[in-house]
């Protein structure tokens, strides 16, 4: 073991785990790539996940043609399409990269710190691959790389129980919230991913976990506190906003370049008359746009509700063609401008890092249990969370709620305009049963300009044809 | 009783004087060679008959009875073939090859191709497939010896150049790697086809062998001087049809109306016809002088070329200095004999960004080239609404050109040295030892214009510099036995030797990390070794039946030691059928062999790495690096391996016959083989989770490949005044996989494979799938309308479950030809002489990527505009349908690649100067013309996907030749 002799080197190799969640390749930009079966920057780990959150959902649609991306948006894609197999090799490689430092580290206490945080990333990336495929190949750090094996199928239960298990069992030898080097996951991300897990148990497991989403949403909310202003969440210098930012995914102009994670987010979300250089980049990429059904969860699009960043101008509502970025209305929520005005190190690649998970949500998740049955909080601490969120949207009182406004369907709005390109909507729609069938339907879904019924099967990706082929153990639910 | 006889030996053809000609009493050891003038004397017995021979000449005899004065005029051998043909570690009499062998040699090189080695023999060889990856100057070829044997693995064949053995992995800033020779300088290329032949190179083989030797002096030559030079001119054949300024502004305003995306605000008044702006007329010229002779007995050639070729794509060009020195002097009564080589070459590369040739299809015609804003250098830009430029738009492709700089210097220098050592007392056994030493080193950068439109803020990088250095050891070890045995009719002929090889190289810029156990250790030096034992027995029995034995073991250090080693045996027969009584008598046949061959081959080259079997860290560059609390940490990654990879394994059957009528006037060959590929390396999806990739090159499946092939070349007429010869080749070859996946599964559809653009990303077009050829064509068949209109998103529903899904795609075609055939023919009347040569290719298919990407819904896409091609008034689509058969097409083809007329004015200049000066001028066509029914530009495109190829020029070419 010549490399791997230092600390330093253990570091880098725990870097490439963190990494692994936005960076396509080992070499600028995106070059070297880690994952063959599909260009670098498409393989970014942070662009997939935003792709399959956003994209079948009311928050996104893409004016691109590469490839089947469409089908995302169409909620028609199969076990071929090219983007659901890289979101799964990714999360699969983002396991088997931690399952090697896990493995490298055992019995040298030294680096307990980096073999913890690297078993929170893998029980992330299970939870990923709970969340969107709802099954998948089990493989720990016991299983020897390199060799030809066929891992068995984890089930959603198998899934659920080991993230569980792993997050439980770590959780207390995690550096405190904020207590870590920034960039490094704590107690904090922990927690997250077990109150979101909790919070969709139902929908894994069939079983309500909403007491423990309360108890872990309440650790959080003891442990963070709400930025004054909300854009600033969203800016170059968001690495300031550790108060409510738990977990980040880092991005800088001349360190951390690709075209994958933010720069994507940003640059793709910038066309039409829409100036680049606001958003303190070099240029837009005309693709992602929002719905007008998005657009209706707001009061308005002039900011009365300051979390709608709409950008109207030369836009139109309606989308008459999916193609055509000047159909449906831009959102400018990420921008490569700091929180004084100044621009990023770097027109090309963003500075801007990724809120994975931030204290908002919990507020929201709290409620939503509460609302949901759960014990350990109460419905009015729920409603004064969510107007702590409403009066920093609104800078007063006025859109503040009472109890009597708070039901389960404003929640789901509520993370809509608090939460909305932040890769959650998929999931939220999934728990109110509104992302297939036909209850609630929105411009494209179903490939139809008016919205329409959709296939429950799309609830979850299906593991990708080549793995199905590659693994006798893996197969996927009917339908696909 | 003994008399001194003496004459002179002159050459049929010219009349002037051979020297080194052998003169042997028939059935002794008693004889002489001729001087330089051709002149000879001997004292021999009356009853004697002389024996005069020379390589490459008819044999004559002569009986002495009265004569005391013998001038003797020797025709050259009218067969094709030398009558020695160069195998692996040795030579062979032609008449003894048990192997698919076909050699082709300096006089039968297909004449006026300027910069590459490899065209000399296109079409030439049945079975030897050479297409040019592009028109751009000293582009490489891709070579296909017998169709493919791997899928993920090289195709490329070995190649040998003077008994060296070359690496096959490209050298930076050099694209072909052949053309560190200057054709000039080439005697022979002989292919080793089956692997009767071939398998004395082992691990390498399976693509088959090409053998090449350089030029050499000649015992006893007079001093010969020989200058070539060559002027040429390449234009572009044709164009991709797009629309012109006008039909397009009339598209974008009728669209318009019915298309809210489709804005002709953005149009421009010029009328700009972009290819038309990044091709020009490519003009060349080339010189090579030679000295060949012998220097106090030492033979020796040396030689100098130079060529300066620009390309049809503006900005491309190349220039290239060769010079090479060969000395085979022999010593102690030939009992030693030396050979000694250096080649040298020095090539300077500009490249052009090949990306233009696909803007200039794209970009918008009413646009002029400038726009003279003062900005991007004044190249008309695609800016946003707001003024910046729109980074999604089609790049001006004059700028694209004009505004980067891609250069490279490569030097590379190959020494070989030889000694072949008779022992004194014992010469039936020679000891040989080979040095070899291959050296390249490489500088090369490009710089983009800072002003250029696509360079990204001051953090960019606009000069990238790149150096690699390779060095490449060869050392062979080898005793070769040969004894005739009269008392009971036989002949027998034993090698045995050693050979070790190292590959080293040196790349700028690239970290790795590697360990010995399983991980870790810098690697920015790659290097690793090959080490063979081989050997070759070769038993004939009564001239008649002969057969040949070989085996080679190889260890690799590519490999894990428990894979590290493989044998590769073979074994041949052949049976001289003409020796036979019942065959002698019959006047019109003069030689007829039946062979037989069996042999087994491997192929470790996986190009992507060198050490496939070892788990790497490697570290990422300063672009790649993570956050955490104020610093950035670099990278460190493990990457995929395969513990168990090995070499992949081709076993080849093959029979033949090589037949001469009429005095050989008439020869040819036929072959018929079946090559059987095992463990194939390839490139499949691991299970995920198991590995750090998801694409794995492992050994899995099967591959075979069944062909035969038919050659023969004939001399039409022989008179005087007139020579007329002709030939023809037709290969066929089809292969199949047949198995493909560590465990049965009938509904496995096959690997991805045939990456197509124009159409956002990760798109392919080509499956290797059980049961059919390597990369056959995945797609939806396309339903017409009665027209013959495609109907968009319309396709057959071949599974008939009611709805159109991937599951509906189905196998076409393959993209390599079935049946491929090369013709020439060179007429000489007095002195003018005529040739030409050609190839027809039936079958396969090919995918017209060009025009994929040109439907409605791109023309105004982000705020720019996109030129279509005219294509788009017969399809009309409206969204990309790159996986219907519609843009399928058959790629057949009749090509002539080449028409010379030269005239030799010897004669004429004789009276002026007063000596002879052999002089000829000659003008000749490149690449002439093809005839297709393909619509693109040109339906040779190695792999099958047509996708903005530099397309190859029509070059017309003028040289002279002086020998004196």
């Amino acid at each position: 073991d010549k490399v791997l002799t230092d600390a330093e080197s253990y570091k880098q190799l725990l870097a490439k785990c963190y990494a692994g969640l936005i960076l396509g390749g080992q070499n600028g930009v995106d070059d070297n790539q880690d994952i063959g079966s599909i260009n670098g920057s498409f393989s970014s780990y942070l662009r997939l996940l935003w792709n399959h959150q956003e994209l079948p959902t009311d928050e996104a649609i893409c004016a691109w043609n590469d490839g089947n991306l469409r089908d995302l948006h169409d909620q028609d894609w199969d076990n071929n399409n090219e983007f659901v197999t890289a979101m799964y090799y990714r999360i699969n490689l983002e396991i088997a990269y931690c399952n090697n430092l896990i493995q490298l580290t055992e019995g040298k206490s030294e680096f307990d710190a980096f073999r913890n945080e690297a078993r929170v990333l893998r029980a992330l990336s299970y939870y990923h691959m709970l969340d969107m495929f709802g099954r998948g190949p089990f493989v720990t750090e016991k299983d020897r790389i390199g060799s030809f094996f066929f891992p068995e199928m984890a089930t959603q239960q198998q899934l659920f129980d080991y993230v569980e298990t792993e997050l439980t069992t770590i959780e207390n030898d995690l550096m405190d919230p904020g207590t870590n080097e920034y960039g490094r996951a704590d107690k904090g991300l922990a927690w997250a991913i077990l109150a979101k897990m909790y919070l969709n148990a139902e929908v894994y497991i069939n079983t309500p976990k909403y007491t423990e989403a309360i108890t872990y949403s309440n650790k959080i909310i003891d442990s963070y506190s709400l930025e004054a202003d909300y854009e600033n969440l969203f800016l170059a210098d968001n690495h300031l906003r550790t108060n409510e930012i738990i977990f980040p995914i880092t991005s800088d102009g001349n360190n951390t370049q690709t075209w994958g994670g933010m720069t994507f987010i940003i640059h793709s979300t910038v066309g039409g008359d829409m100036p680049a250089s606001e958003s303190g980049i070099d240029g837009g990429w005309g693709g992602n746009r929002t719905t007008s059904a998005f657009v209706n969860l707001f009061p308005d699009v002039t900011g009365t509700d300051a979390r709608g960043l709409f950008f109207t101008e030369g836009q139109n509502l309606e989308i008459g063609d999916i193609f055509n970025f000047r159909d449906g209305y831009a959102l400018r929520k990420f921008r490569n401008i700091t929180s004084t005005g100044a621009v990023g190190s770097n027109l090309s690649f963003p500075d801007t890092d990724f809120p994975l998970y931030r204290l908002a949500d919990f507020y929201l998740v709290y409620a939503e249990a509460v609302l949901r049955g759960g014990t350990g909080g109460t419905t009015s601490a729920a409603v004064d969370y969510i107007n702590e969120l409403r009066e920093r949207a609104y800078g007063d009182t006025s859109g503040n709620i009472t109890e009597g406004d708070l039901n389960l369907d404003f929640i789901l709005d509520e993370r809509g305009r608090e939460l909305y390109w932040e890769c959650h909507r998929r999931t939220d729609l999934i728990r109110f049963e509104k992302l297939t069938g036909g209850t609630y339907n929105w411009p494209w879904k179903g490939a139809v300009a008016g919205g329409t019924s959709t296939d429950a099967k799309y609830n979850v990706f299906p593991i990708p044809s080549s793995d199905i082929n590659a693994n006798p153990n893996l197969s996927n639910i009917s339908g696909y | 009783q003994e008399k001194a006889v003496s004459g002179t030996v002159t050459d049929a053809n010219d009349g002037m004087g051979i020297p080194g000609v052998s003169v042997v009493v028939k059935g002794t050891t008693v004889g002489t060679t001729t001087d330089i003038d051709g002149k000879y004397m001997l004292n021999v017995d009356a009853n004697s008959t002389l024996v005069y021979s020379f390589v490459g000449y008819k044999t004559q005899e002569i009986l002495v009875g009265e004569q005391s004065q013998i001038n003797v005029v020797l025709g050259v051998e009218t067969e094709n073939l030398s009558e020695v043909v160069v195998i692996g570690y040795g030579q062979v009499r032609k008449d003894d090859a048990t192997g698919a062998v076909f050699s082709v040699n300096s006089d039968d090189f297909n004449q006026g191709s300027t910069s590459s080695p490899q065209d000399l023999i296109v079409g030439k060889v049945a079975g030897v497939q050479i297409v040019s990856d592009g028109g751009a100057p000293g582009s490489a070829s891709t070579i296909r010896i017998r169709g493919g044997s791997s899928m993920t693995a090289s195709n490329d064949p070995l190649i040998v150049i003077d008994g060296m053995p070359l690496d096959n992995r490209g050298i930076d800033g050099m694209s072909n790697v052949l053309s560190s020779l200057n054709p000039n300088d080439i005697e022979t290329f002989t292919v080793l086809k089956d692997a009767s032949a071939t398998a004395i190179y082992g691990s390498r083989a399976s693509n088959g062998v090409i053998l090449i030797t350089t030029k050499k002096g000649k015992a006893g030559q007079n001093l010969q001087i020989t200058y070539d030079n060559k002027f040429s001119i390449g234009k572009i054949k044709e164009t991709i049809d797009v629309l012109n300024a006008d039909q397009y502004r009339a598209l974008v305003n009728e669209r318009a109306l019915t298309n809210s995306s489709v804005n002709p605000d953005l149009l421009g008044n010029a009328s700009t016809d972009w290819q038309d702006e990044i091709y020009r007329n490519a003009s060349g010229h080339e010189h090579n002088l030679s000295v060949s002779g012998s220097y106090k007995s030492i033979p020796f050639r040396v030689s100098v070329g130079y060529t300066d070729q620009n390309g049809i794509l503006q900005t491309s060009e190349m220039q290239r200095t060769t010079g090479t020195l060969n000395l085979n002097p022999k010593f102690f009564d030939d009992h030693l004999k030396i050979n000694a080589g250096l080649k040298y070459m020095s090539i300077d590369n500009r490249f052009a960004d090949k990306g233009a040739i696909g803007s200039a299809l794209r970009f918008d015609p009413t646009k002029p080239v400038f726009n003279n804003t003062g900005i991007y250098g004044g190249y008309t830009t695609w800016l946003m609404s707001d003024g910046s430029r729109n980074v999604n738009a089609t790049r001006n492709p004059v700028a694209q050109l004009q505004q980067r700089r891609d250069e490279s210097d490569v030097s590379r220098y190959i020494a070989d040295f030889q000694a072949d050592y008779k022992l004194h007392f014992f010469p039936d056994l020679q000891a040989s030892v080979k040095l070899g030493y291959d050296y390249s080193d490489s500088k090369g950068f490009t710089i983009t214009d800072g002003e250029a439109s696509w360079v990204r803020g001051t953090q960019d990088v606009i000069e990238r510099n790149y150096t690699q250095e390779k060095k490449n050891k060869l050392l062979d070890l080898y005793l070769t036995y040969n004894k005739d045995l009269p008392s009971i009719n036989s002949k027998i002929d034993v090698m045995a030797g050693y050979e070790w090889q190292e590959f080293w190289a040196r790349s700028g810029g690239i970290e790795d990390l590697t360990d010995d156990t399983n991980r870790v250790d810098p690697i920015r030096e790659p290097q690793n070794n090959l080490i063979s034992y081989f050997g070759r027995v070769n038993y004939n029995f009564m001239d008649k039946y002969i057969l040949t034995a070989t085996v080679r073991r190889d260890g690799s250090s590519r490999f894990h030691e428990d894979n590290r080693w493989g044998t590769f045996p073979s074994a041949a027969f052949a049976w001289r059928m003409s020796e036979e009584e019942f065959i002698k008598n019959i006047e019109a046949i003069s030689s007829i062999k039946v062979r037989l061959g069996y042999g087994v081959t491997g192929q470790q080259d996986i190009s992507e790495n060198d050490f496939p079997y070892l788990g790497v860290y490697q570290i990422s560059d300063s672009q790649t690096r993570y956050q955490f609390g104020g610093q950035y940490y670099n990278l460190i990654r493990p990457n995929g391996y395969d513990e168990a990879i090995k070499w992949e394994e081709t076993t080849t059957y093959n029979a033949g016959i090589d037949f001469g009528f009429f005095n050989n006037r008439i020869n040819g060959t036929i072959d018929v083989y079946k090559r059987k590929t095992k463990d194939l390396l390839n490139r499949i999806p691991v299970p995920a989770g198991t590995n750090f990739t998801d694409l794995l090159t492992t050994n899995v499946g099967n591959l075979e490949n069944n062909g035969f092939e038919f050659s023969i070349n004939g001399i039409a007429i022989n008179k005087d005044d007139l020579f007329w010869e002709v030939g023809f080749n037709l290969a066929y070859n089809k292969n199949e996989v047949t198995r493909l996946t560590n465990y049965d599964d009938p509904n496995y559809r096959g690997i991805d494979v045939g990456g197509i653009s124009g159409v956002g990303v990760g798109n392919t077009i080509q499956k290797n799938a059980v049961g059919h050829a390597l990369n056959t064509f995945y797609v939806y068949e396309q339903v017409y309308d009665a027209n013959g209109k495609p109907i968009e998103g319309l396709y057959v529903d071949r599974n008939n479950d009611g709805q159109i899904n991937s599951d509906d795609r189905y196998y076409a075609e393959d993209p390599a030809q079935d049946y491929n055939m090369g013709f020439s023919s060179y007429l000489k009347y007095k002195d003018f002489d005529f040739g030409f040569n050609g190839r027809i290719g039936i079958g396969g298919q090919i995918y017209n990527n060009v025009i994929v990407g040109g439907r409605y819904q791109e023309m105004t896409v982000n705020e720019y505009l996109t030129n279509l091609p005219t294509e788009i008034n017969k399809s009309q689509f409206e969204t990309a349908q790159q996986y219907s058969d519609y843009f399928l097409e058959d790629a057949s083809f009749l090509r002539i690649d080449n028409i010379t007329l030269g005239y030799n004015f010897t004669k004429l200049l004789k009276p002026l100067l007063g000596f002879d000066i052999n002089a000829r001028a000659y003008a000749s066509v490149q690449n002439a013309f093809v005839i297709t029914d393909y619509s693109g530009l040109d339906p040779e495109v190695n792999g099958g996907i047509d996708n903005d190829v530099y397309p190859r020029p029509r070059t017309f070419l003028f040289g002279l030749n002086l020998k004196f």
